[in-house]
């Protein structure tokens, strides 16, 4: 295999003494950069792209890659700690990660994001290693209407994979489309749902709802609970870290089954948000414990993450190989590329094979060093949960309101995400699940951007959603996951009713 | 309080020293660009460049910040200009949407709330099509192609009722074809559909298509421009820019439609400041890293300033709002 002595090469440019510092120092700023709401990964990468200007371009990527590393980890901190994901791939890990933290189990929930996290990423990594000139012809195949078919599968996945009443994932999914309408439209270049606020015209800020919709909407369920905070009891134990550590085998099967859904969502234009979402959906219906999902099940952390980091590797896939960021960082990373005098495409491969192959063998030497420091930090990190809730609350309260100010320095995003925690609040007190929501909001434009080209496309004829053998498969597998609850409801009806207890709407579903 | 403290010494000085600040200004705290597009988009980059050419050559030393403001198609760039009336550390960075989103949109930002700094180079437009997936391999063959099928030809671009779309519609009424538009979020993802053989044709700038031409996945019609690209260096095919004909000569009868690469400052920005900008600017379009951005892109190097650039802006928004007229996007006044 050609792609390995390439690799080996690609290891001799990227395992220097220098590139080694720099690894170390961009996944420690990354962190940081993830852990404040508000300014994540694409705004960190942005202010430390200028500082690359003078590096050669193998330099510059590997810091601004390790700093993405660093920023990934992070953002699945705060989603642990304080119910806020940092980016928008990190959603899912809040299900049950701020849960089993709320537990007094912080190191351990901290431990299995990140130690799965590290397995998805190298995964990633392994296949980029081994598929990379597939890639780029197989990604070629994606017209408008196969990138439907991708978004209709993870919304389909979430439909019939939710545990609570299917009716109330429906509405609050289409509550999330309509909030993903907000802002100009790409087909019409018409504002839409505006209301003429000038704060509108962008459209509503992902990071603002969430902050609103799970840290604010979470501190008010808290505050009406009594201010328990069950962190207070942690105990503080390293061993916690290496028991935790080797625990993780143990999810082998959620380990394949989410690595596989994200490398697949990374290499096609679905993206690590919804890898994330749909992994999480998928392993509440293939695990064994997926009813405990939502409640701080381990595998409930284990899937997303996995998924979310694989998918997050092979992105930057598509990126290097046809120009198409996968997310906003490697949007970022790209206009980096440009200013350095690469341009990305399919030549890309052949005219700078130094580049690409030290980038790549970088990737897997940063998301090592990036395990190790992260894993190092989880002790710090517990630490901060174990301070009583006066003291907690306000802070978390604090970052949000900040986290929501720096998204555009906008007085109305802080109204706006006040707004959410409200929404966020009645959405819990009623038991609508709030997971649809954002999942709708963060691919609804996407969704229906490439369900309005499809249809110009082909002149109104849905026919082109099973016009090729790639896009019939997806749409069917979609509909098929949409379709699950009901055909295994069916066939256990036919058995008669043994497992009642199943069926019913569980009390907190994310 | 501080800011009145700032004022009352800002006016000491301005007493002390009442003729010598003019033509001294110079900026002693951070400046911020704030680009009208997202990431790695067109005006992102050139945002970039400006910054990298004038760090990295000294010509401004106080840091620069990049900051993307992309929504609304980057009118809230410039509706963020309106709130920083007379800021001479905010520029903001774009092309002629500055003057052609008011046209279609209703928005709170007009022309009169931005001072012009400088045009520093221009895009042209090509028109590209996929030769294997098409069968297309001439501007001939393009026009037959549509007349076969009125509005079953499928042409790409980014975003609607903007530059590409408006590229089309002149398209459309030179030649007498009827085209599908279909926008897309950025120029670089409609060239990849082209590529793929999902849509048949788009248009853009060079950059954004040229690595798909070297894979032979693209290849260029025609650009509309009055005069061939000057750049001779062969790319692919044994062609290069100089070798691919005007749009005129090849049959589509359309004018000079480059994209200005624009750079602004909020209304009301004193004088000196503008000076010092003008002055800058200029400098920069002449700095190596701006100049190998050029090559890059296979633009058409043309500065402009002071009046010639207001002029131009005036011509440039009459002759949009002309298009946007006889195509009936001009939003309804209220």
């Amino acid at each position: 295999m050609g792609n390995f002595g390439q690799l080996m090469d690609g290891f001799a440019v990227a395992l220097t003494a220098h590139h080694l510092m720099i690894m170390v120092m961009g996944v420690l700023l990354g962190l940081v950069v993830g852990v404040l709401p508000g300014l994540g990964a694409p705004n960190g990468v942005s202010l430390l792209l200028p500082l690359t200007f003078t590096m050669d371009p193998i330099s510059a990527i590997i810091l601004l890659t390790s700093m993405y590393w660093g920023a990934l980890f992070g953002g699945s901190t705060t989603s642990i700690l304080f119910n806020i994901p940092g980016e928008p791939s990190s959603v899912a890990t809040t299900f049950d990660g701020y849960p089993l933290a709320k537990q007094g189990q912080a190191a351990r929930a901290l431990t299995l994001a990140f130690t799965s996290a590290g397995i998805g990423a190298l995964t990633g990594v392994l296949v980029i290693t081994l598929l990379s000139g597939w890639v780029a012809n197989f990604a070629l195949r994606f017209g408008a209407a196969e990138y439907f078919a991708v978004y209709f599968m993870a919304f389909a996945s979430f439909i019939g994979m939710s545990g609570g009443s299917p009716f109330k994932t429906l509405v609050s999914m289409m509550l999330g489309f309509a909030a993903a309408t907000v802002g100009i439209d790409t087909i019409s270049g018409e504002a839409r749902l505006t209301f003429e606020f000038d704060e509108l015209i962008g459209g509503i800020s992902f990071l603002i709802a969430v902050i609103g919709l799970f840290g604010l909407g979470e501190l008010l369920l808290t505050m009406e609970e009594g201010l328990k905070f069950e962190g207070v009891k942690a105990k503080l134990d390293i061993r916690v870290i290496a028991r935790t550590v080797a625990e993780v085998p143990r999810y082998w099967a959620t380990l394949i089954r989410s690595a596989l859904i994200g490398c697949w969502m990374g290499i096609t234009p679905g993206g690590p948000t919804a890898a994330s979402f749909m992994s999480y959906a998928l392993g509440r219906r293939f695990s064994r414990r997926g009813r405990f999902f939502g409640k701080g099940e381990p595998e409930g952390i284990v899937a997303p993450e996995t998924a979310d980091h694989s998918a997050g590797s092979c992105a930057l896939l598509p990126m290097l190989a046809l120009g198409i960021p996968g997310s906003a960082t490697a949007a970022v990373m790209m206009g980096g590329l440009m200013i350095w005098g690469l341009s990305p495409g399919p030549m890309l491969f052949t005219s700078q094979p130094d580049f690409v192959w030290g980038l790549i063998a970088s990737m897997y030497m940063g998301n090592i060093i990036a395990v190790v420091l992260v894993l190092a930090t989880v002790p710090l990190f517990a630490f901060i949960l174990r301070a009583p809730f006066t003291v907690v609350g306000p802070l978390i309260t604090v970052v949000c309101v900040i986290g929501a100010y720096t998204v555009a320095n906008h007085m109305f995003d802080v109204w706006l995400a006040l707004g959410f925690g409200i929404v966020g609040y009645v959405f819990k007190k009623l038991d609508y699940p709030l997971a649809p929501f954002v999942l709708a909001m963060v691919l609804g434009d996407k969704a229906e951007d490439s369900f309005r080209q499809a249809m110009l496309t082909s002149d109104g004829s849905p026919a082109i959603f099973f016009s090729n053998g790639l896009v019939a498969t997806m749409m069917g597998l979609g509909l098929l996951l949409l379709c699950l609850p009901v055909i295994s409801a069916l066939i256990k009806g036919g058995r008669g009713p043994k497992d009642g207890t199943a069926a019913a709407p569980e009390g907190r579903s994310a | 309080m501080p800011k009145h403290a700032l004022t009352a010494l800002a006016l000491c000085l301005g007493l002390a020293a009442p003729s010598v600040a003019l033509a001294e200004w110079k900026p002693n705290r951070p400046v911020e660009f704030v680009a009208a597009a997202g990431p790695g988009g067109g005006t992102d980059t050139f945002a970039r460049v400006v910054q990298s050419a004038l760090s990295k050559n000294e010509l401004l030393t106080t840091p620069i910040i990049v900051s993307n403001k992309a929504g609304g198609s980057g009118a809230e760039t410039f509706i963020y200009a309106k709130t920083n009336k007379s800021d001479p550390y905010k520029l903001y960075f774009g092309t002629q949407d500055a003057y052609v989103l008011p046209l279609a949109n209703k928005l709170s930002y007009s022309l009169k709330d931005l001072t012009p700094i400088a045009a520093m180079v221009f895009d042209p437009f090509i028109l590209w099509v996929n030769p294997k997936t098409s069968g297309i391999e001439d501007v001939k063959g393009f026009i037959a192609k549509a007349k076969e099928a009125p509005g079953q030809l499928k042409l790409g671009g980014a975003k609607a009722k903007e530059a590409d779309e408006t590229l089309m519609t002149l398209i459309e009424y030179s030649t007498g074809v009827d085209l599908t538009y279909i926008p897309y979020k950025s120029g670089s993802e409609a060239a990849i559909q082209v590529a793929g053989g999902h849509i048949t044709a788009n248009v853009n700038n060079p950059s954004e298509s040229v690595e798909q031409w070297k894979a032979g996945v693209q290849k260029p019609l025609c650009v509309f421009e009055n005069e061939r690209l000057a750049d001779t260096t062969v790319i692919a095919d044994g062609m290069s820019w100089h070798d691919v004909p005007t749009c005129k000569e090849a049959g589509i009868a359309v004018d000079s439609f480059a994209q200005p690469r624009t750079i602004w400052a909020a209304a009301d920005l004193p004088p000196e400041a503008l000076a010092y900008y003008t002055d800058l600017f200029t400098k920069a379009a002449a700095a190596p890293e701006f100049k190998s951005y050029q090559e890059r892109g296979a633009q058409i190097p043309r500065l402009l300033t002071g009046d010639a650039f207001k002029d131009f802006i005036k011509k440039h928004e009459a002759s949009y709002a002309e298009i946007y007229k006889r195509n009936g996007w001009l939003r309804a006044e209220q």
